[in-house]
């Protein structure tokens, strides 16, 4: 890192700052240090550029300054019953709208309507040249030019730094509840949400966490009140086990700790892997190679994405972990690493190598924010 | 590329593929010429039917190789010229790649070639309880490979999305020949959204040729109200209050007389025809939550006042319902020897606003306007009714086509919310997006592709454009075979 963060107020001056760097990248909250402290770039700090500029609540949009904090974003849809339905990460810890926007993350939530790629509508970001560029359009149906919002999810601050973005935003489900079923073995907890998953009922939230006792099964359900402990019975009698039940306060501080990654040790590095039911073996098999298997983590979203918390103390076993995701076809990417932990992100297999080249070519010709390996 | 060159491009495609799938000549191509969009009409230098993605790799290889336009056609139901052929390019016909390669009910996804039918997929995903959401009307006929090239949405996209939100992964032949691999079959993904980028890219970016899609499993059950009201406002007052209700449904449409008028005479989906307004809400999902909500969807839309109410009362009745619905824009062509369909989108609280203005253009231009629109996204598809016949109808008709996606952009919209910018609506892409926007989409475009082989001419406002020529329904719509949204 070099120097002092600059701090654009506007746009206009984010261009500037692209403009008269070598290497940059944006840093919101700093919560994913990963992302923005890479050797030898300028930091460009995007928390003065930040606010929501526009919210409709009859139109499901809400915009914002990339710097906003989420957590300001989500206390304002609250008051009019919205909410995010990607269920953004970090958001108590400090995340803002351009981070999770650029690091592509959602929560255990995104497995009911979608995740960020699902709910951004529009971007403006500042592309390698220096010029403010925008994409998408701020309403809930868009099928106009190519879609620029998108590729934004997850460009890890590589394609451009985001200025402002417009999500779609859903009415809040008027109460929800969670089912769990403790220490089960890993076979029988996939089946066992494949079980409920594939039925009739609606699930908020699925997630698998691994403890010393097994595999936790926890699955929340979220609707009408009054249609509530009828559809929780349903799924209960799905899993035909012994269930207990969280609700009112005690669910929604539970999947907020989870999203804070609360279940992982403050200095362990979280790392989040793409999964289905279906490669979550051979994550586990990577796992016992290395001899990690009693590594904190979590199958989320209906198994279609891991959690796991690297162990601070094993941060020289990252390349082997980086070559044995890259053999089982998985990949990583570094959300919550101590700055300096290194300098890629992104562990394991990759696609579209060639596409990606192109892109970047196209909006960022000088490499000002960097190329991946 | 000089008669010789011409000649020996062709041969190696006849080398390659043989004599029966490789089309020259005016009569063989004639099906080739235009899509859904009639007014737009180019002849193609050949139109190659292909059988596996080896093949296409192929021909986009010859393709770059003597410098010729491609592009990929599945069944040709784009409404805005986007699989209207490139002048002496080549078609590369995708139906015969439609094999289901794989459905996964652990996963909930189907793995699929190109030139699958849209509706294919739920069928083969209904014996696990699952379907495949996107539901454009021409749903029988369209192919997925089209689909993910303009992101077609339906009726059912307020709450599970359009194309884009279903497909996960794809296997992609680049304009140079060059295969790729992006995305995966997962619903979760780790860089940029490459498969979010490709999908809506109106075939500039290339030819999918394995497509990875997202199953949805099938809702329990459907509550579908339909409710007259005696003016198209009161309708959409009825539609910000379902929203303001905390409400989610499945789809939220509304139709206006000339519409009404026109379903009924087609299907007799039972319509009041003396609605001035008619709302069809439907919510879906499991049976106790939707129980729950009916109640608070029959409450909210009591309170807008609707002269008459009518809840679907068995899956028969309410495909009947859906079926009107689904069949109003084709249906329009019994009203009028002409017309045109139009798609844009306008914020929701301003489609009274729209549709005001619209009926005040038309009244301008002394040209009927119908509308049906899907109201739970702002998603107006006004249905411009004209003579081809009479001197300048047609001008007036796409004059006052114009002046409506200049009113959705002026309200905050988009000119288009399904149908894409094609052939089209290039000339209004410069309107929505400014120039810095374009160029960088531009810039892409040529990093991508930097001959502009893939479906030259398309999206941007200043490609080249073919001569119109005339407006009538496309083949297969006259049969009644697809119709368009």
């Amino acid at each position: 890192m070099k120097g002092a963060p600059s701090r654009p107020g506007s746009a206009a001056e984010v261009a500037e700052a692209v403009r008269g760097a070598e290497l940059v990248l944006p840093r919101g909250g700093g919560t994913k240090p990963a992302l923005w402290s890479v050797e030898g770039a300028d930091v460009l700090d995007l928390s003065t550029l930040s606010g929501i500029t526009e919210y409709l609540p009859s139109e499901y949009t809400v915009t914002a300054l990339a710097g906003t904090p989420l957590a300001e974003v989500e206390a304002r849809l609250a008051a009019e019953g919205q909410y995010l339905p990607f269920d953004p990460l970090l958001v108590a810890a400090g995340s803002t709208v351009g981070g999770a926007v650029a690091a592509g993350a959602n929560g255990p939530g995104r497995l009911r309507y979608g995740g960020l790629r699902d709910f951004l509508l529009a971007v403006t970001f500042i592309d390698g040249r220096g010029e403010i560029v925008r994409g998408g359009a701020r309403v809930v149906k868009n099928a106009a030019g190519f879609d620029l919002p998108k590729l934004m999810v997850g460009s890890l601050g590589r394609l451009g730094v985001l200025t402002e973005c417009t999500f779609k935003v859903f009415p809040h489900p008027e109460s929800c509840a969670t089912l769990r079923v403790a220490g089960m073995a890993l076979d029988e907890a996939i089946e066992a949400a494949g079980r409920v998953g594939a039925g009739a009922v609606e699930i908020e939230c699925l997630d698998l966490v691994h403890g010393l006792a097994g595999w936790d099964l926890e699955i929340r359900i979220g609707g009408r009140s009054f249609a509530l402990d009828a559809r929780l019975k349903r799924a209960a009698d799905l899993l035909d086990t012994d269930v207990a039940t969280l609700s009112g306060d005690a669910d929604v501080t539970h999947w907020r700790t989870r999203r804070e990654f609360g279940w992982a040790s403050p200095d362990t590095s979280v790392l989040k892997l793409p999964l289905t039911p279906a490669t979550a073996g051979a994550l586990e098999q990577v796992l016992a190679d290395l001899d990690a298997s009693q590594v904190a983590r979590v199958y989320s979203a209906g198994i279609q994405q891991a959690f796991v918390a690297w162990p601070a103390e094993r941060v020289a076993d990252l390349p082997a972990l980086d070559h044995a995701l890259t053999q089982s076809k998985l990949t990583a990417l570094a959300l919550r690493a101590p700055a300096g932990a290194g300098n890629q992100p992104v562990l394991g297999y990759r696609t579209g190598g060639e596409l990606l080249r192109r892109v970047e070519q196209a909006l960022d010709p000088a490499g000002r924010f960097g190329r991946r390996a | 590329m000089t008669t010789t060159d011409a000649a020996d491009f062709l041969d190696a495609l006849t080398r390659r593929l043989g004599p029966d799938r490789v089309l020259t000549g005016a009569a063989p191509m004639a099906a080739y010429e235009s899509d859904a969009l009639t007014a737009f009409r180019a002849r193609p230098r050949a139109v190659v039917l292909v059988d596996s993605a080896e093949e296409v790799v192929d021909v986009v290889r010859l393709c770059a190789g003597a410098n010729v336009p491609f592009l990929a056609r599945g069944s040709g139901t784009s409404l805005s010229g986007g699989s209207l052929p490139v002048h002496d390019g080549v078609v590369i016909a995708m139906n015969r790649l439609n094999r289901i390669l794989e459905v996964d009910p652990v996963r909930r996804t189907a793995v699929v070639e190109p030139g699958v039918v849209n509706l294919a997929v739920s069928d083969a995903a209904e014996p696990y309880g699952l379907y495949y959401s996107p539901d454009p009307s021409s749903q029988s006929v369209c192919t997925i490979g089209g689909n993910l090239a303009f992101n077609s949405g339906g009726a059912h996209c307020l709450k599970y999305g359009m194309t884009s939100n279903h497909v996960l992964g794809l296997e992609v032949v680049l304009p140079d020949g060059e295969v790729i691999e992006i995305g995966g079959d997962s619903l979760e993904g780790v860089g940029p959204d490459l498969v979010g980028l490709f999908v809506g890219s109106e075939g500039l970016f290339g030819i999918a040729t394995k497509i990875t899609l997202r199953l949805l499993p099938k809702p329990e059950t459907y509550f579908t109200l339909l409710a007259a009201y005696d003016s198209l406002a009161a309708a959409g007052e009825a539609v910000a209050a379902v929203v303001a209700s905390g409400l989610l449904p499945g789809a939220m449409e509304i139709m206006d007389n000339l519409a009404i008028e026109a379903a009924e005479a087609a299907v007799g989906a039972g319509y009041p025809l003396d609605a001035e307004g008619l709302l069809i809400v439907e919510l879906e999902g499991e049976e106790q939550q939707v129980a729950a909500e009916s109640e608070l969807l029959l409450e909210v839309v009591r309170k807008s006042k609707p002269y008459l109410e009518h809840i679907a009362s068995d899956p028969d009745d309410r495909m009947r319902i859906w079926k009107g619905r689904k069949s109003a824009f084709s249906a329009v062509g019994r009203l009028s020897p002409d017309y045109i369909v139009q798609d844009g989108v306008v914020p929701r609280s301003r489609l009274g606003e729209a549709l005001t203005k619209i009926q005040h253009l038309g009244e301008e231009h002394g040209i009927r306007v119908a509308n049906v629109f899907h109201a739970g996204d702002g998603n107006l598809h006004p249905l411009i009714l004209f003579d081809g016949r009479v001197e300048g109808e047609l001008e007036r008709a796409e004059e006052l086509a114009g002046e409506i996606l200049r009113l959705c952009i002026d309200l905050g919209g988009s000119i288009t919310g399904e149908h894409g910018v094609g052939m089209e609506k290039r000339q209004y892409l410069g309107e929505m997006f400014g120039e810095a926007d374009l160029d960088a989409m531009r810039r892409i475009r040529m990093a991508i592709d930097p001959g502009e082989l893939a479906n030259r001419g398309k999206m941007f406002p200043d490609a080249e454009a073919p001569a119109l020529l005339s407006h009538a329904p496309h083949p297969l719509e006259a049969a009644g075979v697809i119709s368009r949204e």
